[in-house]
């Protein structure tokens, strides 16, 4: 379809358009006022129930303890291969990725709990990189809870924090959800709903 | 100090008045007034209609009347931003180095009255009197071009025997834009009606500006309307004093 | 649905909008509300002008070796299993999607809300293929039901009160028919009617926020989720991207994704947003397509002074602030971007001599809201006064030039100007009632159809001056 010679032609017009141009030189990056680990924490909590999602902070032992109170009686739960399994209550019907489990059995399922690559309190933002704890991105999309347990040094603050966090997973080719509360909607009249297509409720637990 | 008046055109033909406060008031603070004869327009009009090369001729112009002025003061907070912030680009849109260089070299010397009294002269109090309810309004090129900030509220709020009332939604523009009014008249009515409501509901007897542009077409709406309140511009105000109220 | 083409001049496709009270009175609710939601949510950083600064820095040094990013880019993506397109203009664009659906066997597609699809009328195009296209964004859904255009880059539907799409649902939604107007059950009957597309259509499409060369990563921007199941669950994506939407460096993304979300849905960050490079074995589409879209851009990047323009992230912050979108809502901007960038955006990407598009530089009274809004800094009203007279380059002499030419005359020097205004003076009497015009023949009459005009005075300010002089003298 000729495709190259709309590449050269594109790029021609590219380079006559900007022959002689200097690209300026970029500023630092404005630093932020660092917050002590305990205000960082505080604030990834202010942001994150901000959003309306819940909150939790337990210690390592009452992990499967907040996990079960966030399924709320769910029972058809995705659990990620790497998770680990003393994050999760007994008596589950747990729904393992292997073999893949099909979008209709994704839809089946009522909740999924994950692991995070990282997390930034300044905007209450949670990175999934899909590691093993977490799984492929289909598994946190279709289930409608997604509880996430995040230990407290994966925290970081600011946005720049979590990117340059992320560099070495960006660069092996790993695909990235950055998840800030629940699914939303402010299209009509600009009223938010909670809840459209993404995971209606997200629930998060913070790991001590 | 000796203060280059540039009354501009809009003043110099409809609000003589305004010009006459002005030299009235930088007198009183012990300023020697100068005001060239030759002067005109700064070409915002020009500039802003799309006519480059008519603009330029009267930016040059304006390079001549003032290349050796210790300040030029201007009662008009939208051709002091014409000069500071556009005479360079049109200056680099004709291509003219040396133009960009003189006009680089003017702008800053050039201020609009109300920052040229507050943040170039510190003064605040300039001991005027004026009996009335007045609302203000901050035009947008002194407010988001100049930078003027709170200049004309400071030096409103020192003005003896006035009552100053605060306007609702104050920032957001009347409308005039030059030949917007006139290009697009639906629109700039639309917004003009806005604003000349909020003005009548905060009761005062006098919308005041920096700007006669934009308190002609605040004042033609109010007048359309026959609501009894009008337009001062803020030098008529701060010139007027118990023993002579200007406005 | 006509692209960027705007079918009429702005002034009058205003006029018709402005006339309409419950349109002026929804976007007045609308966009005051967001600007007030978005000082709050900028105020919170105290370093936003420094972001602002590194953000259009940023930018601009993309810009500046174009060519080398978009080849590095290129070359990232293929290297993790992704095809690389170039389309020169709208029509290619169309015809590489239509084709790739086409090797698929696909009559029917899903779509992320993009609306450099909507630019280059992608959902028609595809429609004459006979390729349906449904929009999952719920904005973009209410608009397609309702053979409509969108309004607002942020909230295509911003034009549409509850009531309409309540009618709307109930009329076009299979299954629905008793929904109230409560726009949480709204939402919900769009999440039944695509929760099924969602999870299986073969094939997708969508636009990019930004691409990152080096790794050759492609970003999606949203807050329903429709994005992510659309980027996750079918086999096939498309992607169309603007040229400028190329980033350098991973770590640049950093600054966007703090100027982006306070700027647009005036959050701290939106609720979701997809990152990833080509294909990912195991997980996502196993093909993935990106087009890399001209279509008028390079024209702007010419444009020393038009250049700026390229920078833009479409927050659509500029809209919200603007007094003349406040007033005439996106439809009378006739093009698929509104407000201050689409008025100078639209006829840079059609070139001047577009008729109705070059009346788009008028939109505005150059208040300069819109710059101060920018999260990238483009110095929207300079680009305007630019515009204007790039436009009337094109229309040669006119009656309005050739009075323009007159009053520069009369102002090139004091004596001139002093005599001009004798000759008003005289011409204005018979027009003049008690001190003020109330009608103005020919092109000024606008001015008079809802304001009076203050007569000129009997003496100006330099005739008082040199009567003062030589009283003084």
């Amino acid at each position: 379809m000729g495709n190259a010679e709309a590449r050269l032609e594109v790029l021609t017009r590219i380079n006559r358009a900007v022959a002689g141009v200097q690209a300026p030189a970029l500023p630092a990056y404005p630093q932020c006022e660092r917050l002590e680990r305990e205000a960082m924490l505080r604030q990834f909590q202010d942001r994150i129930e901000d959003y309306r999602a819940s909150f939790q902070r337990v210690a390592q032992t009452e992990v499967a303890g907040a996990v079960a109170l966030a399924l709320a009686g769910a029972e058809r739960v995705v659990v990620p291969a790497g998770l680990n399994p003393a994050f999760l209550p007994t008596g589950l019907h747990e729904l393992h990725d292997d073999p893949p489990l099909s979008h209709a059995g994704l839809d089946r399922a009522e909740a999924v709990v994950t692991g995070c690559a990282v997390a930034i309190s300044e905007t209450g933002t949670i990175i999934l990189d899909h590691g093993v704890d977490q799984g492929r991105r289909a598994l946190t999309l279709i289930p409608d809870l997604h509880i996430c347990v995040i230990r407290a040094e994966q925290i970081v603050q600011s946005v720049l924090d979590g990117v340059q966090r992320m560099e070495g997973s960006v660069g092996a080719g790993r695909p990235l959800t950055w998840i800030s509360g629940g699914s939303a909607t402010s299209d009509i009249e600009l009223v938010r709903v909670e809840g459209v297509h993404g995971p209606r409720r997200l629930c998060v637990v913070v790991l001590d | 100090m000796n203060v280059d008046l540039f009354i501009t055109c809009v003043n110099d033909a409809m609000f003589p008045r305004t010009g006459q406060a002005t030299v009235r008031l930088l007198e009183r603070l012990g300023h020697e007034v100068r005001f060239n004869a030759n002067q005109t327009c700064c070409g915002q009009m020009h500039l802003n209609t799309g006519y480059r090369e008519g603009a330029l001729k009267l930016i040059r112009k304006f390079v001549d009347d003032y290349r050796d002025a210790e300040v030029v003061v201007m009662p008009s907070g939208s051709c002091a931003a014409m000069v500071r912030e556009l005479y360079p680009e049109a200056a680099r849109w004709g291509g003219d180095t040396e133009l960009l260089r003189e006009v680089e070299d003017l702008a800053p010397r050039v201020y609009e009255l109300s920052e040229f009294l507050v943040n170039r002269l510190g003064v605040e109090d300039v001991g005027a009197y004026y009996p009335h309810r007045v609302t203000y309004h901050p035009t947008c090129h002194a407010m988001r071009v100049l930078r003027v900030g709170d200049a004309p509220l400071r030096l409103l709020r020192n003005v003896r025997g006035m009552t100053l009332l605060e306007l609702e939604g104050a920032e957001e523009c009347c409308g005039f834009g030059g030949t917007f009014s006139v290009k697009n008249p639906d629109v700039s009515a639309a917004m003009l009606a806005d604003k000349t409501r909020h003005v009548l509901d905060t009761g005062a007897e006098v919308c005041t500006a920096g700007d006669n542009s934009c308190l002609l077409h605040i004042g033609g709406g109010l007048h359309r309307l026959r609501s009894g309140a009008g337009t001062v511009h803020l030098a008529e105000i701060l010139a007027s004093t118990e023993e002579e109220v200007f406005a | 649905m006509s692209g960027l083409h705007p079918p009429k001049p702005f002034p009058e496709a205003a006029r018709d909008k402005v006339s309409q009270p419950q349109l002026r009175a929804n976007l007045r609710k609308v966009t005051h509300t967001i600007r007030e939601k978005r000082l709050r949510a900028v105020g919170e950083v105290p370093h936003w002008e420094e972001l602002r600064v590194l953000g259009e820095a940023t930018k601009d040094a993309t810009l500046a070796n174009l060519s080398d990013r978009l080849l590095q880019l290129e070359a990232s993506v293929k290297a993790r299993g992704g095809q690389v397109h170039w389309a020169r203009d709208a029509a290619e664009a169309r015809e590489l999607v239509a084709r790739i659906a086409e090797s698929h066997g696909v009559d029917e597609l899903i779509k992320v809300k993009s609306i450099t699809s909507d630019e280059i009328e992608l959902n028609a195009g595809l429609a004459e293929r006979g390729i349906h296209a449904i929009e999952t964004d719920l904005a973009e859904l209410i608009v397609q039901l309702s053979h409509d255009t969108p309004s607002h880059i942020l909230v295509p539907a911003i034009h549409r009160n509850r009531a309409e799409i309540q009618a709307l649902f109930n009329r076009e939604l299979p299954g629905e028919g008793n929904l109230s107007d409560a726009p949480a059950e709204l939402a919900g009957a769009a999440r039944r009617y695509l929760r099924h597309k969602f999870l299986t259509t073969k094939m997708a499409v969508s636009g990019v926020n930004f691409a990152v060369a080096e790794t050759g990563t492609v970003c999606v921007v949203e807050s329903e989720g429709n994005g992510r199941m659309c980027l996750t669950l079918p086999e096939v994506l498309v992607s169309v991207m603007g040229i400028e939407k190329v980033l350098e460096r991973w770590e640049d993304l950093a600054v966007f994704m703090e100027l982006l979300p306070r700027s647009s849905t005036a959050e701290r960050m939106n609720p979701y947003t997809s990152f990833w490079s080509g294909v990912t074995p195991g997980d996502g589409p196993q093909e993935f397509h990106l087009i890399l879209l001209d279509n008028g851009r390079t024209d702007v990047l010419a444009d020393a002074t038009g250049r700026q323009t390229l920078r833009c992230i479409r927050c659509s912050a500029c809209l919200n602030v603007c007094p003349v979108y406040e007033r005439t809502g996106g439809h009378a901007y006739g093009s698929v971007y509104p407000g201050p960038i689409g008025a100078i955006l639209t006829p840079q990407l059609l070139g001047m001599a577009d008729k109705n598009a070059n009346t788009l530089p008028g939109a505005s009274s150059l208040c300069g809201a819109c710059f101060d809004a920018c999260p990238v800094r483009i110095n929207i009203p300079q680009v305007l006064i630019y515009l204007r007279g790039e436009a009337n380059e094109e229309k040669g002499v006119t009656a309005e030039a050739l009075a323009m030419g007159a009053v520069g005359y009369a102002m090139s020097s004091g004596w001139r100007f002093e005599g001009a205004l004798k000759l008003a003076r005289a011409g204005q009497g018979p027009l003049v009632r008690g001190g003020e015009i109330t009608a103005l023949p020919g092109l000024l009459g606008g001015w008079t159809q809802s304001r009076d005009l203050k007569a000129v005075p009997p003496q100006s300010f330099r005739e008082w001056w040199r009567q003062r002089e030589g009283a003084d003298g």
